[in-house]
């Protein structure tokens, strides 16, 4: 009896931190592209976000030059630096920019970290079958929120 | 960019950790010689079809480290040699129901298949369809010898395919976009643009917009299939050109198309076009 309190108790926690989350689904986006709530109902860890924005999860810097990060090997020529990102953006500009970006540029070539549907043959991760849906975000709305934070620590000099 | 030059002087063994280690960049003004005899085509004016789309063309060679570029420029130092080597014993080599080798009905490959990669994928009148070279050799194996057909990425295949391609080395790519062939180009085109996967890629997002720009430790290339099949340092094997599709699709968190699938036909046809005035070069080697 004492145990089934506990997990029902434990449920109710967890089903209180997903109550305040933002679905893929459901993220409102202002007419420029930015978001204004926080996805996740809680403020961004920016030092989570150097693992996060490592190879193996956003892998933002097989695109992006990072100074910041710059003892992770290998920074990318493909999108603009990030030096700098939080002088030029507001948070929720660059919290629209993660979750996709698309919506701020139209066409632009940078995945959308959360979002999860309408895309063309998705895929089960990098094994080149079927995805089984629905399909995850490529990041959780935590981790959106961390990489929005340290985003926002990259003033200009 | 800067430009970094490394010591040729290495050993193999040195030489492959350098290579995953470093991504210094290429000599982009180097001339690709092989056996200091064919002089290859490795830069030149986009073809018409591209509307402007690309201005030059380039090899993927020419986006590779000068230790990885060397290794094509001998036969002796290209290890996709070995494989081209083993094909032509296979070319000699009786095989299915009517006791035929490739040798019996094509003789000696160098004068036979000389010119015959350059113009393929090619429309087949009487199948009525674009086909590529290895469903070509199917052909062959299946309706001539009598034979088992070779899995599309077999070694066995990719060998045989690369064997036919040495044949034409130093040739410029022409393959025929227009006629029959066109309802298949256009496809293979569509293809080419189309973004797929959860990362919501297509191969012109890389190829086309973000060429000569590194993707980590990747020098992104215009990825021309001019060099197929190609010896890669990375898989230490020939890789034909279906094989290359399906890990670019899959790392895009597609769902992939098949080796041999129409939609594959159409994009080698159509991928092979960009590269329309640079030379056959393969095997050639990348990374």
């Amino acid at each position: 009896m004492q145990l089934k309190k506990l997990t029902v108790a434990a449920m109710l926690i967890a089903g209180a931190a997903a109550a305040n989350e933002i679905a893929p689904a459901d993220v409102v986006f202002t007419e420029d592209g930015a978001i204004e709530a926080s996805l996740s109902g809680s403020p961004g860890v920016a030092e989570n976000a150097p693992e996060i924005m490592n190879k193996g999860a956003g892998n933002c810097i097989a695109c992006h030059q990072v100074t910041a990060l710059s003892d992770i090997p290998f920074h990318g020529e493909v999108g603009p630096s990030l030096d700098g990102a939080g002088s030029r953006w507001t948070e929720a500009e660059l919290r629209g920019l993660v979750a996709n970006a698309k919506m701020t540029f139209e066409g632009s070539m940078m995945p959308s970290f959360y979002k999860i549907d309408g895309f063309t043959r998705p895929g089960d991760a990098y094994t080149g079958k079927a995805a089984k849906l629905p399909l995850d975000p490529l990041l959780t709305a935590q981790q959106v929120e961390d990489v929005v934070a340290f985003l926002m620590t990259l003033k200009d000099q | 960019m800067t430009k970094r030059s490394g010591s040729k002087a290495l050993t193999w063994m040195a030489l492959s950790s350098v290579v995953f280690a470093a991504p210094a960049l290429a000599d982009e003004s180097a001339k690709l010689v092989v056996n200091d005899e064919i002089e290859m085509i490795t830069e030149t004016d986009a073809p018409a079809h591209l509307d402007g789309a690309l201005g030059t063309i380039r090899s993927g060679w020419t986006f590779r480290t000068s230790e990885t570029q060397v290794l094509q420029m001998d036969d002796f130092d290209n290890p996709g040699m070995i494989f081209v080597d083993q094909a032509l014993d296979q070319w000699n080599t009786v095989e299915g129901s009517a006791g035929k080798s490739c040798a019996s009905c094509h003789d000696d490959v160098e004068s036979s298949m000389a010119g015959v990669r350059a113009v393929y994928p090619k429309w087949n009148e009487e199948a009525e369809e674009v086909r590529t070279l290895v469903m070509q050799i199917n052909d062959c194996r299946e309706n001539q010898m009598g034979a088992e057909p070779l899995k599309y990425t077999s070694g066995k295949m990719t060998a045989m395919e690369a064997l036919i391609s040495v044949q034409s080395r130093g040739m410029p790519v022409d393959v025929a976009i227009d006629g029959p062939a066109q309802s298949t180009w256009e496809r293979g085109k569509d293809i080419y643009y189309t973004r797929f996967g959860q990362l919501d890629l297509s191969c012109a997002n890389c190829h086309e917009d973000n060429y000569d720009n590194m993707i980590r430790a990747d020098h992104l290339s215009q990825g021309q299939i001019n060099g197929f099949p190609v010896y890669r340092l990375k898989n230490t094997k020939l890789n034909n050109a279906h094989a290359r599709f399906k890990g670019c699709i899959r790392d895009t968190r597609a769902e992939t198309f098949k080796p041999g699938s129409d939609e594959f036909v159409a994009l080698e046809l159509y991928v092979a076009s960009r590269g329309n005035g640079l030379s056959v070069e393969a095997p050639s080697v990348r990374n």
